[in-house]
This record gives structure tokens, C-alpha cells and sequence, in this order.
């Protein structure tokens, strides 16, 4: 039997801030092009898990492996798209500036963008549908457009796996449409997608994976397998039934 | 001497030629690495910093007996660099949040630094006087290696930051994602905060522990308000923080008994003042200015969409009405309706008011707009 490189896979990782362990000995297997949901109530270490996968936390104990090899290594086959609260908006710049952030990885130390690094820039900003404010300064921007701002750096980074925070937070229907269906075209292009997701009710429409997180890991795999009222219930402590079929 | 005196006397004065250059290097520089310290929020760091480099001074003289201006600045960089570092283990390794880490150190090592400076005056050394001068300041002390000190910092820090600009950019932004992209942000913060040690120990003999971070901030705070570029806001600031000291030196040099370190500081806090007022986007003045314009403006296209809801249903538009009917709508005023008579959407005529027709054009475009963007 040959084994299986998964895009991500986690071993027995547990994460701690202080005495009370954030995250326990999860394990985590995720194929290569899914478009995936990471759900829990708060407090869950849904935020944590993603930022362990990024190297951003060290954890206590585990692994992560990212194809095979560590995140280290694999540095430009992943993008990260963190929470819009996680940075102040009033810094001194530009959403085209912003975007073209997403260039530096592949740049490395030193080495300016140009000609070529704008161009993919202003390409991501009209795929957000934001190209027309592209010179606007970032705080003068609604909440919605930072988180396209945010997704459009993301893709310049042309990466194979997106890990994002919470990306519909705090965005009207119309953005949360935009964004998905930008989500859905890049799991079609074969990339694989980690989204920290809140609103269960949007789920089977939106994602074809699913993770239940309550510090431990509750179960993992395709939504119309595993999405049930068994895993909602051992992840959230009630029946959820209510909340999902409407 | 008068300030003009002091003009024609800065290019042959050597005195006064190689203190004014001194806070002028010193003020752009500060202006330039102060930036950094604004944008990541540590604005307090600095003044912890410059507290914390007051023992190494005392240290430094109590351990070597002689009183060479750069022997004592490396013992500040040394205790400055200790001092920053403690204060970030504190915050990683404690629950301490960092105000508290930052106000500990500060008063720990001050604290400390002034026993160091009792204890030295008890000293049996000819040499002890005047230590205290970096509490305050003395801009007259500087001579001429100490501006080429100066000088060679600002130009390595500068070509630092040219080098790793776009690494301390997405750095200053968000740190977490510069990670996640593959860049060692310990390395980069490393860089950033050692330069601004050295910044505030060079600073120390002329503006004095005790007012080092206010030309760390106030050349940086005022900048922001001019601008929404990054690059541009170091700039003003390097600029500001060098007209600060060229005029602070020549303000505090043209009359007897104004030390020249509270005079830099006070004149950078005129810059943030005038900025904080007078800076046109961000400025109180003009944001007042175009609040109150707008909401004019609002009230003008209340009152006429009021109007418009009136006249609509009468088959003649101009037909005249008495103003005592718009008594129950609040948001007019006897000058409001000059207003848009001015503008010829009505006319007045006694106590009656009638629409004409290009008001009522344009408070039916107004009206559909208000309309549509309730839906």
C-alpha cells in the first residue's frame, strides 16, 4: 500500500497559552482540494489550529506537515488570510500596497516588486472586484472591502493551500456571495481551502469538508458524511438540530 | 544675541555650527526610527529605554573613573539594550501586559541609576561633576566627533531601512502574516529596536533621559497627520525632527539661561500641535470644518425633499405656501430658506414660500436617490 501525501496533516498536537491547553492531541488528515469548514463553538482553538498549521504558534507537542515536508519549507505553497480585526487599518497605506504584500514571499529578502508583481496585484484587486480603490487608503475602506483586501493579497501569493480566519465576519450578503464564489473557482482550479467558519447553517452549501473542533478534535471528513446531528451535538453540547434545518 | 544674530553667526560660529548640526542629525534621525516606534504602538518604549540607560552611564564612570562622552554612551547602549530586553521577556514570559513591564523597568533602572549618581558625587574624583547633565540635556557639550557619530548612525540606519523596507513594512502591518510569508520577524524586530536604542542613547547628551522619547514620538505623531504614505510619513517626520532641533538651538542660544534639550522638545510639540489642528485630511480644523458643511448640506436637502413631499401632489409646483407649515418639520431655519432661495429653488415672498421649478427637479432627483438607497 503506498501512502498518502495529504496536503495537511496534523499529529498529535497540543497547543497551550498558559496551564489550560488550548488545543489536545489533535489529528487532522486533509486531502488535496477541498474546500473545508473548521467549526466550533468559541474558544474551540479554531483560530489556534490555524495559525499552529502556520508555525505562528509553537506547540507543546505534534507535528505538522504540509505535503509531506514542514511549513518551514513549504513556505510558498501556502497563503494566510487572518482575521480583519488582527491589524490596525489606520496604517499609512494603500489597498493596491496591501495587496502587493502578497508578492514579498516570493520575492525574499531585499528584492522590490515591480512592473510584474503590480500587474498580478491589480489582476487580484479586480477578482475581488475592488480595482477601483486601489489607491483609496485602507481605513477609508468598509469592513467588507478590508476582507477582500485581505483574500486579494492572499491570492497574488498564487499558493496551493489557503488557511483563512474567519473570512465572512462582519460581511454583508452580497460580499459573503463574492467571496465564496471565489472560494469554489480556486477549489476548482485544484487548490485546497481552510476556512474558520461560523454560520453552520451555510455549511453544506458552501463546503465539501468539514472539521469539528472542540480543543480535541471531533471528527473530520466530507460534509454529506459527517455533517449530522450526532458530531453538532458532541462538538457544540446541544442539539443543534434547530439551527441547521430551518 | 537675537535669532537673526544667530542665523548669520551658525556658518562661521564653530560652536554653534557643530551643536545646531548635532540636534539637527540627532532630530532626523529620532524622527526617522520614531516612526517605527508609533506604528507599532510602543511609543513608550522609548522613554522606558532612555530611563533604563541612566545606570549604564553611572556604571560606566564608576568602572572606568574617566568621563569620555562615548565610553559613557556605550554603557547606556548596553543598559538601554538590557532594559529592552527585559522588558520583552516580561511580556512573553509573565501575564504582565506591556505598560506594566514597560513602567517596571523604566522606574526600576532609573531608580537604580540614580543611586549610581548619589553614590558618584561622594567619589573622591575631580571628575564627577556634570554627570547629571544627561538627565537633562547639555546641546553645548556636543563637539565635533560626537556629530560624526551622529551622522554615521543615521546614515547606516537609513540605508537599513532602504535595504529591508519592504520587510519593516508588512513587518510594522501585520507581523503574523510577515511570518507566515517566510521572513524572520525576530531577526527584522531585532534590527528595528537595536536602531532605536541607539538613537535615543545618542540623544541622551543633548535632550537628557528625561525628555529622550518625546523626540522619539512628536516628529512622528505630527507627520502621520500629513500624510497616508509610509514612506512619506518618515520623511516629514526626519524633517520635522531636524527643524526642531535647528530651531530649538537657535531659540534656546539667542536668550541667556534656556537649556537647549526642553526647547528641542518644545518646539517638535508645537509641530505636533499645529499638525493636530491645522493638517488638512486629518487635521481637527478641517474635519470640523467639513462636518459642519455637511451637515448643512444635509439639512438644505431635508428641508427640500420636506417641501418637494408638499408641492407634489399640487397640479401647479409654484403654488405659494405659508412657511408656519413647515413648522413641524425641524430641520429648517430662517437662514436655510435664504439659502435655497439663493440657490433659486424657491422664492419667498411675505410669509409664503413656493417652489420653483428647477427646485422641484432637483428635489425629485433627491427625493428618488433618498428612495432607492433606503431599499
Amino acid at each position: 500500500m503506498t501512502k498518502k501525501t495529504y496536503a495537511i496533516q496534523v499529529d498529535d498536537l497540543t497547543v497551550a497559552y498558559d496551564y489550560k491547553p488550548v488545543l489536545w492531541d489533535i489529528d487532522l488528515k486533509i486531502p488535496e482540494g477541498v474546500l473545508m469548514a473548521i467549526v466550533g463553538p468559541n474558544g474551540a482553538g479554531k483560530s489556534t489550529l490555524i495559525k499552529a498549521i502556520l508555525g505562528i504558534i509553537k506547540p507543546i507537542a505534534g507535528s505538522v506537515k504540509i505535503f509531506g515536508k514542514p511549513y518551514k519549507k513549504q513556505v510558498d505553497k501556502v497563503a494566510y488570510v487572518p482575521q480583519k480585526g488582527s491589524v490596525d487599518w489606520d496604517f499609512p497605506t494603500t489597498a493596491l500596497d496591501v495587496v502587493m504584500m502578497g508578492t514579498y514571499g516570493t520575492l525574499g529578502w531585499i528584492k522590490r516588486p515591480g512592473q510584474k508583481e503590480k500587474k498580478t496585484s491589480l489582476e487580484a484587486l479586480e477578482k475581488v472586484g475592488m480595482l477601483e480603490f486601489k489607491n483609496r487608503q485602507i481605513s477609508q475602506l468598509s469592513g467588507g472591502q478590508q476582507q477582500r483586501i485581505f483574500l486579494a493579497r492572499a491570492l497574488v501569493q498564487n499558493a496551493s493551500i489557503y488557511l483563512m480566519d474567519e473570512p465572512f465576519q462582519g460581511v454583508d450578503a452580497t460580499t459573503e456571495k463574492a467571496i465564496i464564489n471565489i472560494l469554489k473557482e480556486l477549489r476548482n482550479a485544484g487548490k485546497t481551502l481552510i476556512v474558520v467558519h461560523h454560520d453552520l447553517q451555510t455549511v453544506p452549501e458552501y463546503f465539501n469538508w468539514v472539521t469539528f473542533l472542540n480543543v480535541k478534535g471531533i471528527a473530520s471528513g466530507p460534509v454529506r458524511d459527517i455533517f449530522n446531528d450526532g458530531n453538532l451535538t458532541k462538538t457544540y453540547g446541544i442539539n443543534y438540530k434547530v439551527a441547521v434545518n430551518k | 544675541m537675537s535669532i537673526t544674530e544667530y542665523f548669520n553667526l551658525v556658518f562661521s560660529d564653530y560652536t554653534l555650527r557643530t551643536i545646531t548640526l548635532g540636534t539637527a542629525v540627532l532630530g532626523a534621525v529620532c524622527g526617522m526610527l520614531g516612526s517605527f516606534a508609533v506604528l507599532r504602538k510602543q511609543s513608550l518604549l522609548g522613554d522606558a529605554i532612555s530611563h533604563a540607560a541612566l545606570p549604564g552611564i553611572a556604571l560606566a564612570f564608576i568602572l572606568t573613573g574617566v568621563k569620555d562622552s562615548n565610553l559613557l554612551l556605550i554603557g547606556a547602549l548596553i543598559s538601554g539594550l538590557i532594559g529592552t530586553f527585559w522588558i520583552k521577556s516580561i511580556v512573553k514570559k509573565t501575564r504582565l501586559k506591556n505598560d506594566t513591564a514597560l513602567g517596571l523597568i523604566l522606574s526600576l533602572f532609573f531608580g537604580f541609576g540614580m543611586l549610581l549618581l548619589t553614590f558618584i558625587q561622594k567619589m573622591p574624583n575631580a571628575n564627577q561633576a556634570g554627570l547629571d547633565k544627561y538627565l537633562f540635556g547639555q546641546a553645548a557639550t556636543l563637539v565635533e566627533s560626537d556629530v560624526w557619530v551622529m551622522t554615521a548612525v543615521t546614515s547606516v540606519s537609513l540605508i537599513v531601512l532602504l535595504l529591508f523596507w519592504k520587510e519593516l513594512k508588512v513587518l510594522l502591518f501585520d507581523p503574523d502574516y510577515t511570518e507566515t510569508l517566510g521572513f524572520n520577524t525576530r531577526f527584522l524586530d531585532i534590527l528595528i529596536t537595536v536602531f532605536i536604542v541607539l538613537a535615543i542613547v545618542l540623544g541622551l547628551q543633548t535632550v537628557g533621559v528625561v525628555l529622550m522619547s518625546a523626540m522619539l514620538l512628536a516628529p512622528a505623531a505630527a507627520a502621520r497627520q500629513w500624510t497616508d504614505s509610509l514612506g512619506v510619513m518618515i520623511f516629514i517626520a526626519a524633517i520635522f525632527g531636524a527643524l526642531s532641533g535647528v530651531f530649538g538651538t537657535a531659540i534656546s542660544a539667542s536668550q541667556d539661561n534656556l537649556s537647549t534639550g526642553p526647547v528641542i522638545v518644545l518646539v517638535a510639540a508645537v509641530f505636533v500641535l499645529f499638525s493636530f489642528i491645522f493638517s488638512p485630511g486629518r487635521g481637527l480644523l478641517f474635519r470640523q470644518i467639513r462636518f459642519h458643511q455637511n451637515r448643512k448640506e444635509l439639512n438644505l436637502k431635508k428641508t427640500l425633499t420636506f417641501m418637494y413631499r408638499i408641492v407634489k401632489d399640487h397640479d401647479n409646483i409654484s403654488h405659494p405656501h405659508a412657511i408656519k407649515i413647515l413648522n413641524n418639520f425641524h430641520g429648517f431655519t430662517k437662514k436655510s430658506l435664504k439659502q435655497l432661495e439663493k440657490q433659486h429653488f424657491i422664492q419667498l415672498k411675505g410669509n409664503e414660500w413656493a417652489m420653483t421649478e428647477k427646485g422641484f427637479h432637483e428635489a425629485a432627483k433627491m427625493y428618488n436617490e433618498i428612495g432607492n438607497t433606503n431599499e
